[in-house]
């Protein structure tokens, strides 16, 4: 008996069963505020006031979300492929090379309004670039593409250091970071359309590449769903043997799946180097590469939840920060353990709820639930 | 008469909306073969799950020599005394036969008494049932027919009187199937019971004493298996009548379409599996395949088709040269009109998570008309899905549902529409019938003999040695990757099964 289960209605699935297991994160979370003598409801409050009370702090959470929905996308892609890309942290950060080497060159003969496709094409080129060897090594060698490509998040740390310090950063400079990029290196802010919404903002980095994180998702749905090569590679992720037999050649798939999602988590660099620093800085990533794991598994690899997901855990980042600012008895850790439990409860649990959520919905409705189990025996 | 083994009462089973049991009784007899029939999902192995503890009955009740027992785990079906031999042998690869039946019943720390006690149980065992199997084999090294040996006397060993034995003869040769036929004969001599799961009517009638028919799930039917036919039974099954034997006209073979000639093929361990075999399919013909499952049936299939390299040999497909050994791939050799229905369907043929019309064009996917430049043209797709449904009566007639959804009958069937509508020159056919039920069978058999009508080459390689016999218009034996004969569909059983054995074409001739 394969699966013994019924079959659940769509909003269930993708919309009851995440709750559920966020509610249980959160449980788990506020048992550990509790540990460390803190109000857990108190520090709900906080979190998500922090995240979305004020007109500053949505800003901030989008603009969080922003670097979210691309690693993210960049992991589902991946996934697709059934490829575990756990190197968006080192792609996104060389495809910041790539957006500030565009910034150095251009901003100060184009507008920014030319700079930013050349930028998109810079981040996607050297992320892409950066994907391409582990990809390669996966493809022609067998070479795990886990173990490559957390290898190479370390190899970029270090081979954009040595750039930052000895090759881009200005002469007499303390800081290892380039200069700041002039006008046309500088994308627009979308504070306006909150402002519009009647939200006030002070400042914040919430800026135009989130409209591109939300082109980029509909894109993705369009290429794995719409497209031959999407086709193709979610044949290859399913069953690599059907994909032979169905004469795709599994090296190019692994190689081509693997350049889109380099390039989806190198775009990821616009965000903050040419949307907020405006300098290419040390560890601007600041582990977005690897939130979107957990963001592509809440999402189900799926644009349609990772934008949702992309946007809970930009709250939690900001709330995060807001929370451990009120309560002192709760650090910055405090914030990735919430994060974690998310992960364990949304992405490494996800089934735990499910038989039980199945079996009350199959004797709630026995119409609604049907077809899944019709294959009937042969255990 | 005698006394009754197991009694089941109003046994029912439902896995979400499915009832996958409804309501079932069954009387079983001391010393008696009761076999049980029915198609794939009529819910004989639950009922048998349920019987040895896998699974719990919603409802009924179940009576081992005339007590009402619960039966929750498989340990409290074997302290009951009975025992299951499973359809995939549950034996640990490279461990010995000894400590393989020892394996869970080890009953002390210490191996050494144990093995030692079960040395001398064993070999009265096979004193008494005529089980001889070497104790210190390892079981990797041992041919099917034995490891299924093993697996019964893991049972026996363990105090076995009632022997559940779920479809055994799907790996064996002919004389291997007849030589547990004697075992399990010996075995009923001996006041052991035993049930036989299986969806073939021969053995039915070759070795049971009684027999019940299962569909949909409720048992329709228990006979005497003396006062029933071939023709009753399959009924029974299907509920309608059926035809078993394939009706065809002589065949009219034509042009060679596919040639082969001194291909070798090596699997992934560098073992020769095809050793240098030539042979040609005509236009108009089938050419059947005959031979234990694992003689190098399947790397032949792949090679052919493209999907693993060949060491040597070439090919000719309609008169032009195909490099086997190199460039040739499963896309490139469709172009050419080589259909394939591969042997394994769930890992191969199909994408189970895919929906239908998804499926429905793998492998032609590259084709104009399913796309719009680089993307996928949906409404062709579903429209070609439906199209295809429709023509092959595939079940339920929804494009949209999940593959893994459909029955194996007609996944194969979404497997051959695709393939046969492509109008090929050659099709290329593994296994078209593996796990399909009887209904449907009928169908497959049906197209393979349209397919050969209008003029196409099909290979035909398939383990069920009925189906080559009644399909094919030619007939190769392999054995250990080589042709060892060639005979006309006439050739009796018992020829075929010796040079599937491996035994020299001389002696099988005599």
């Amino acid at each position: 008996m394969s699966t013994p289960y019924a079959k659940l209605p769509a909003w269930a699935d993708y919309g009851l069963i995440p709750l559920v297991n966020l509610a249980v994160a959160f449980l788990v979370a506020g048992l550990v505020v509790m540990l460390v003598g803190e109000n857990p409801f108190r520090a709900a409050v906080i979190l998500v006031d922090g995240a979305l009370g004020r007109g500053q702090n949505i800003a901030y959470t989008l603009y969080y979300a922003t670097s979210f929905i691309f690693t993210g996308l960049a992991v589902a892609v991946a996934f697709h492929c059934s490829l575990f890309n756990i190197g968006g942290e080192g792609q996104a950060y060389v495809g910041g090379l790539g957006v500030g080497l565009v910034c150095l060159a251009f901003d100060s003969i184009l507008p920014w309004w030319l700079v930013f496709p050349l930028a998109i094409v810079g981040a996607a080129l050297f992320g892409a670039a950066w994907a391409f060897i582990p990809a390669y090594f996966q493809a022609k060698r067998g070479s795990h593409i886990v173990i490559t490509t957390i290898m190479f998040n370390f190899i970029a740390a270090s081979l954009m250091v040595y750039l930052l310090v000895n090759v881009l950063k200005p002469a007499g400079a303390q800081a290892p970071q380039t200069r700041n990029f002039l006008e046309g290196g500088q994308l627009p802010k979308l504070n306006w359309v909150l402002e519009a919404m009647g939200f006030s903002i002070r400042s914040a980095p919430f800026n135009l590449s989130f409209l591109l994180a939300l082109l980029a998702a509909f894109l993705v749905w369009v290429l794995i769903w719409r497209t031959r090569l999407g086709y193709e590679i979610r044949m290859r992720g399913f069953s690599p043997k059907a994909a032979r037999y169905a004469g795709v050649s599994e090296t190019k798939i692994i190689i081509v799946a693997m350049l889109v999602s380099g390039a989806l988590a190198g775009m990821m660099a616009l965000n903050p180097v040419m949307g907020d620093q405006n300098r290419l800085q040390i560890d601007f990533v600041t582990g977005a590469g690897f939130v979107g794991i957990a963001v592509a598994l809440m999402g189900r690899s799926h644009p349609a939840g990772i934008v949702p997901a992309a946007i809970l855990f930009g709250m939690l980042y900001q709330g995060g920060a807001e929370l451990a600012f009120e309560m002192p008895n709760i650090s910055r850790d405090m914030i990735v353990i919430i994060q974690g439990l998310v992960i364990l409860f949304a992405g490494a649990l996800e089934h735990m709820f499910r038989p039980s959520i199945q079996a009350l919905f199959a004797s709630l409705s026995p119409r609604s639930a049907g077809v899944e189990a019709q294959q009937g025996e042969g255990g | 008469m005698a006394e009754t083994a197991i009694e089941l009462k109003g046994i029912s089973k439902s896995f979400g909306a499915v009832h996958a049991n409804r309501n079932i009784d069954l009387k079983i007899e001391a010393g008696t073969i009761h076999g049980i029939i029915g198609e794939n999902g009529a819910g004989k192995s639950t009922l048998m799950s349920i019987l040895y503890g896998f699974y719990q009955a919603d409802r009924g009740r179940i009576d081992v020599a005339g007590k009402t027992v619960t039966i929750d785990t498989p340990s409290d079906a074997i302290a009951l005394g009975i025992g299951m031999v499973h359809q995939h042998f549950m034996l640990v690869q490279n461990f010995t036969v000894l400590e393989n039946v020892i394996l869970g019943a080890e009953g002390e720390a210490l191996l050494k008494t144990s093995i030692a006690k079960a040395r001398s149980e064993l070999e009265r065992l096979e004193r008494d049932y005529g089980l001889e199997v070497d104790p210190d084999a390892v079981i990797e090294d041992l041919p099917v027919g034995l490891q299924q040996r093993v697996e019964i006397l893991k049972a026996l060993y363990r105090g076995a009187d009632i022997l559940i034995l779920d479809e055994p003869t799907g790996v064996l040769t002919p004389a291997e199937a007849d030589h547990l036929f004697r075992i399990l004969e010996q075995l009923k001599d001996e006041g052991k019971t035993i049930i036989l799961i299986t969806h073939k009517l021969r053995e039915i009638m070759a070795i049971t004493d009684n027999v019940s028919v299962m569909r949909q799930g409720a048992m329709v039917a228990t006979r005497e298996t003396a006062e029933t036919s071939v023709e009753e039974l399959a009924e029974l099954m299907v509920g309608r009548r059926v035809l078993l034997q394939v009706e065809k006209g002589e065949a009219t073979p034509g042009d060679v379409l596919l040639a082969v000639e001194g291909l070798t093929v090596k699997d992934s361990r560098g073992v020769t599996m095809v050793d240098n075999m030539s042979f040609e399919v005509r236009a108009g013909e089938i050419v059947g395949i005959a031979g234990v499952a694992g003689n190098g049936q399947s790397q032949l299939l792949d090679a052919i088709t493209g999907v693993r390299k060949a060491v040597s040999g070439t090919v000719t497909l309609d008169g032009e040269p195909v490099d086997l050994t190199g460039a040739a791939d499963p896309a490139d050799l469709r172009e050419r009109g080589m259909a394939h229905v591969p042997e394994d369907r769930h890992h191969v043929g199909l994408v189970l998570p895919f929906e239908e019309n998804e499926n429905a064009m793998l492998g032609y996917h590259r084709q104009a008309k399913y796309l719009n430049g680089p993307f996928l043209n949906i409404e062709a797709i579903r429209a070609d899905a439906r199209e295809k449904i429709e023509k092959y009566d595939i079940r339920p007639p929804d494009s949209r549902l999940r593959t893994a959804n459909f029955s194996g009958g007609n996944q194969q069937k979404i497997v051959l529409a695709r393939e046969m509508e492509q109008d090929p020159k050659v099709l290329i056919v593994g296994q078209p019938t593996r796990g399909v039920d009887v209904g449907a069978i009928e169908f497959i058999h049906k197209r393979l003999i349209d397919m050969r009508d209008q003029g196409k080459a099909v290979l035909l390689v398939s383990v069920e040695l009925d189906e080559i016999r009644s399909l094919s218009d030619r007939i190769l034996v392999m054995f250990a990757g080589r042709l060892v004969g060639e005979r006309g569909p006439d050739a009796s059983e018992s020829e075929l099964g010796l040079l599937m054995a491996g035994v020299e074409e001389k002696e099988a001739a005599e």
